[in-house]
């Protein structure tokens, strides 16, 4: 009968699963230092080094077989690969210790925070785990949930701005990794060329090229806005062009009020970019966007400069870069970093897990693959030319890095508490469907006194 | 009717026509989706643009099923493999468990009626509503709290020496014990989970079985238990088939309570496995959908195993005497 | 002879491992989330300090979340009817005898093995409508070439259409299921039934009328709580699909409800969202339950 066949079969696949888990070679990997086990049950393949220790549940964990577990969202492309050439660094430095990668994927980390608060909420902390630098750093509790690092800092390596993004209540709480640039522009050489334009400046030169483009049957301004937070992030490029870097800065410490008339003109070059925007951007993802971009239907792009990688990664070369029109000399930065929890259940690995996080080696291993740059300023430029495609780029915003203002982004969890910055991205995407530059500012204002730094 | 007739041969009526009609225009709405996941599964990355989005690849490459599947050491990130039989463990039992429980609930509520019984089920229903992401910390909590009891047995049992060739079926066993952490915690997470839809299917399945058949079963002797065993349970299957198809799926292709309750990456299932083929800031379309298709294999198989009990006439047979 | 007494106290013990654990697991975590939603817990620490109905408060000010309520009960109608409905009519369509019955069985419920997330990004795809100057993507694509340019649409960016498009994915993971249900609901019917009313002059579609459909109540009531369960919680496929989209015109409360708790760190706002999610259906659901409980004691 045919079932019994198809009984038979699903028979034997159980059979051959069970036979397969049991007969699993130990860690296939190359490097098997810096891989975690791949194995279903940990004790399989070393049942001679685990069970002594099973035997003694009360037993301190042997000296030569220790673990530290990473917690990030970095899991595929480029930032894997980096965060690979980190584990490896690490590995090589602390060959005993078992390396865990825990990782949990999801847009900037959305899935990851949420698992992130249920287990330092139930008190099983990871030993280290990723976090924007700067404010966003508030919402793990700081005084109660991690452990300050203060004396890991070598002043002398990282950007004055930078330590000032990373301070909270006095202490540095993350070790950062890299630096992104928020307010890039991206501009597509072919057709500015095509159309005989220059690229824009200040503001005005914007509005003129994209009259010109969209005339031209070209989307000006190619943009996605699905995942509800590409808004918020081109308007902060903006607003830093509108209110300068000192304005800027002013507005997210409480000195300067939503109120101010640069915050008016901020909103409403947002809004006149809109009309220049590809209609569809509700229905794409940044990238989905991008191929417009890709394809030559689009000129422009402000997006982050992770879309170097991007473009490497689908072969695409021909396009310059600039900063959000007006906003040339400010960079927006934000940075990836890893904390330290309090009763980290093995600090002293998760203290060496940091050191090499923000050693040179580290960062130079880890950035080129990501298409970040470094965030210590002394990283070899030559470390970037294994990544050729995003050599040029990088370069050179590893040089604006040093030389120009640095200012928190606050989309990516550095200017504002992660309460903040999550209301402040709902009333930016409302704005752009709304349209209402009074009502907006008010809210800005409004969420500005709630999260307490406003009077 | 004796069972000798010849089935004569159907007319092609105008409804016969337009039945066939309205099957093919539903399988192709519905296959549509399944098209535009397979042809990108076959793409490479740089083919995959919103543009092009109908047209086949150019070149039908198994790279992106072999990079959803082993995971790439150079682009560090895990495939399904090792994760995938994590599922497994975790969604055979859990069904099977849930389904039959769910089963001798519904006899009970269907059958056995008490006073205040049909309050209690509504109120098992009404529960069901709440969702699960704001109940994330307490379910942790109690979790480690039962944790306290089973964590020492699950080591214990893992600690067994049973020699040779049987060395790895005492860890093996152990992660069956329910606590924080293991497949176990989230067999039985799903498992209570899963009983109020489980007990609402079987409860209308054993609702539409006349009461005679029980009353035969006491007449002749049978206690509840009995009645169970030995008149309801052979005639469940269409009741198993669906809710076990709603099981395995809902457990197979759960998401937050795997990537909560496991946080050990060797531990989880195979849906967080695939949700971390997708990078924080750029997804390999072609790499996600190859994975999805991988993953989604088993629960296919399961429904065209059970599907063919939907056969007819189940219970033509006892309504008889 | 059977004891009567001992079997209903056996009934109740059968049945006691399930209420003990609902008690726990559902009604003890119901409680947990009432309580802080009536708290002020903005914090990773637990912070239980009662402030009343302030976040309700806050909560029904928030412009998202009336939309996001709007939303949800547009979809959940939608979805509801569409589903049921596909689902029913599939399943008429397969108990005509069918050669290939089960290819289509197969097809339908196909889907339902696809995880949301998937289904999102595929329909997100599908329905992405492209621009004036690039030309029509996905299905506006396929109409144009059809030549059935007036079913073009903006899909889920023109926010008066909005959830209604989130309704076609989700109708077309979960029909092939309800399908499934009513097929087996069908196949118990004993033919004998229907026999007897065509012997008695009733046309097939009577049939369908008076016996058949009535008796698939039951069915019905579970995929009214099976598909409004989901509904009430869809998270995964709008993430993946629409995301909250334009002017919050496909945000759902649990996609609020995330955001708020894991980014914003406001558990007391989340929970107070729960809360309302659960009112909702406490009011919808509750007397309908009541309703078909005193009929069956009726019957």
């Amino acid at each position: 009968m045919k079932s019994k066949f198809w009984f038979m079969i699903v028979a034997l696949l159980v059979a051959a699963s069970m036979l397969l888990t049991a007969c699993q070679p130990a860690a296939p990997a190359v490097e098997p230092a810096a891989e975690e086990p791949v194995a279903e049950e940990p004790a399989a393949e070393e049942p001679a080094a685990e069970e002594p220790v099973a035997e003694e549940p009360a037993a301190e964990e042997p000296a030569e077989k220790s673990a530290v577990e990473i917690f990030s969202w970095w899991t595929a492309g480029g930032e894997a690969e980096g965060l690979n050439g980190m584990f490896k660094i690490y590995g090589e430095m602390y060959p005993d210790v078992e390396i865990i990668n825990a990782t949990v994927a999801g847009g900037a980390g959305t899935n990851a925070k949420a698992v992130l608060a249920t287990r330092l909420a139930g008190g099983d902390p990871p030993d280290s785990f990723q976090v924007h630098a700067g404010l966003e750093v508030e919402k793990y509790s700081p005084a109660d949930y991690l452990e300050p690092i203060d004396d890991m800092f070598d002043a002398s390596v990282f950007p004055a701005d930078l330590l000032t993004m990373l301070e909270y209540e006095g202490h540095y709480w993350s070790m950062p990794v890299n630096i992104h640039r928020s307010n890039v522009l991206w501009y597509n050489k072919t057709v500015f060329e095509e159309q005989g334009l220059e690229v824009p400046m200040t503001k005005e030169e914007f509005f003129t090229v994209a009259e010109a483009l969209q005339g031209a049957g070209i989307i000006p301004v190619a943009m996605g806005t699905k995942d509800g937070w590409e808004a918020g992030h081109v308007f902060e490029g903006m607003l830093a062009a509108t209110m300068g870097a000192e304005g800027y800065r002013g507005l997210w410490d409480g000195t300067v009020s939503w109120e101010d008339p640069r915050v008016t003109e901020a909103l409403e070059y947002f809004l006149a970019t809109m009309e220049y925007v590809n209609d569809d951007n509700a229905a794409l993802t940044w990238d989905g966007a991008g191929e417009y971009f890709i394809e030559n239907k689009a000129a422009m792009m402000i997006m982050g400069d992770w879309t170097a990688g991007w473009f490497a990664s689908k072969a695409y070369s021909d396009y310059g870069w600039s900063a959000t029109p007006g906003s040339n000399g400010i960079f927006v930065g934000l940075s990836d970093s890893f904390a330290l929890p309090k009763g980290a259940p093995n600090e002293a690995n998760a203290k060496a897990w940091l050191e090499v996080c923000g050693s040179k080696e580290g960062q130079e291993a880890f950035n080129p693959a990501k298409g970040s740059i470094c965030a210590r300023t002394d990283c070899d430029n030559e470390a970037f030319k294994v990544v050729p495609e995003t050599y040029e780029y990088l370069t050179s915003a590893a040089e604006a890095w040093s030389t120009e203002s640095i200012v928190p982004s606050v989309m990516h969890g550095a200017a504002a508490y992660e309460s903040w910055t999550t209301e402040f991205k709902d009333a930016i995407a409302l704005f752009a469907s709304t349209g209402d530059v009074a009502g907006t500012q008010m809210t800005l204002q409004a969420l500005c006194v709630d999260a307490g730094v406003c009077q | 009717m004796s069972a000798n007739v010849k089935r004569p041969r159907r007319p092609i009526t105008f409804g016969r026509v337009t039945t066939y009609l309205l099957l093919i225009i539903a399988a192709a709405f519905f296959l549509i989706p399944v098209y535009m996941l397979l042809i990108t599964g076959f793409k490479s990355y740089q083919e995959v643009s919103l543009s092009r989005m109908w047209l086949p690849p150019e070149n039908f490459s198994l790279e992106s099923f072999s990079k959803a599947w082993f995971g790439s050491k150079s682009e560090g990130f895990r495939g399904l493999s090792g994760n995938f039989f994590n599922s497994i463990w975790l969604t055979v039992p859990a069904s099977l468990l849930s389904a039959f429980i769910g089963s001798v609930n519904g006899y009970v509520f269907s059958k056995w009626k008490f006073k205040g019984s049909n309050v209690l089920f509504a109120m098992m229903l009404f529960g069901m509503f709440i969702p699960y992401q704001s109940i994330l910390i307490p379910l942790v909590r109690v979790l480690q709290w039962i944790t306290q009891f089973t964590g020492p047995l699950q080591k214990g049992i893992a600690a067994w020496n049973l020699g040779g060739g049987l060395a790895w079926f005492p860890p093996w066993l152990s992660q069956f014990i329910p606590a924080y952490g293991t497949i176990g915690g989230l067999i039985l997470v799903h498992v209570i989970y899963g009983l109020p839809i489980a007990t609402l299917v079987f409860k209308n399945y054993y609702s539409s079985i006349p009461t005679d058949l029980v009353e035969a079963g006491m007449i002749d002797g049978a206690g509840i238990i009995g009645i169970y065993r030995h008149i309801l349970f052979p005639i469940s299957i269409p009741g198993f088939v669906v809710v076990l198809i709603w099981q395995f799926t809902s457990i197979w292709n759960d998401f937050l309570f795997g990537v909560i309750i496991t946080s050990n990456p060797t531990v989880q299932p195979v849906t967080v496995a695939l949700n971390n083929l997708a990078g924080s800031y750029i997804v390999e379309w072609n790499v996600q959908m190859a994975g999805a298709l991988l993953a989604a294999l088993p629960t296919l198989l399961i429904y065209i195993l059970l599907s063919r009990y939907f056969v007819r006439g189940l219970m033509a047979g006892s309504l008889k005497g | 002879m059977r004891n009567i007494k001992k079997d209903k106290i056996l009934a109740i013990l059968l049945i006691s491992p399930t209420l003990l654990a609902m008690l726990v697991f559902i009604y003890g975590f119901i409680g947990f989330t009432g309580y802080a939603s009536l708290s002020n817990w903005k914090t990773l620490k637990l912070d239980f300090t009662f402030v009343g109905l302030e976040n309700y408060v806050r909560l029904f000010k928030n412009p998202r979340f009336i939309i996001d309520l709007k939303n949800t009960l547009t979809f959940t109608v939608f979805f509801l009817v569409s589903t049921i409905l596909i689902g029913f009519l599939l399943a008429v369509l397969l108990e005509q005898k069918v050669k290939g019955e089960s290819v289509f069985r197969n097809i339908f419920l196909f889907p339902m093995a696809i995880s949301f997330v998937v289904t999102g990004v595929i329909w997100r795809w599908l329905l992405a409508p492209g621009t004036t100057e690039t030309g029509p993507l996905g299905v506006n694509f396929l109409f144009s070439k059809l030549g059935l340019e007036f079913l073009q649409s903006g899909w889920y960016t023109d926010p008066s259409i909005g959830i209604r498009a989130v309704v076609i994915a989700a109708a077309w993971q979960m029909a092939g299921y309800i399908m499934a249900l009513y097929l087996a609901g069908m196949r118990a019917i004993p033919e004998e039934m229907k026999e007897a009313a065509r012997v008695d002059g009733a046309t097939e579609f009577d049939i369908y009328r008076y016996i058949i459909i009535p008796l698939l109540q039951p069915i019905t009531l579970s995929a009214v709580i099976i598909l409004g369960h989901i509904s009430l919680k869809i998270f995964d496929l709008v993430v993946a699909m629409t995301g909250p989209g334009v002017g919050f015109s496909t945000d759902v409360p649990a996609l609020f409800m995330f955001d708020t708790t894991f980014r914003g760190n406001r558990f007391a706002q989340g929970s107070a969202i729960a809360m309302v999610l659960l009112l909702m259906v406490a009011v919808l659901v509750v007397p309908y339950l009541i309703l078909t409980n005193k009929e069956e004691v009726v019957r």
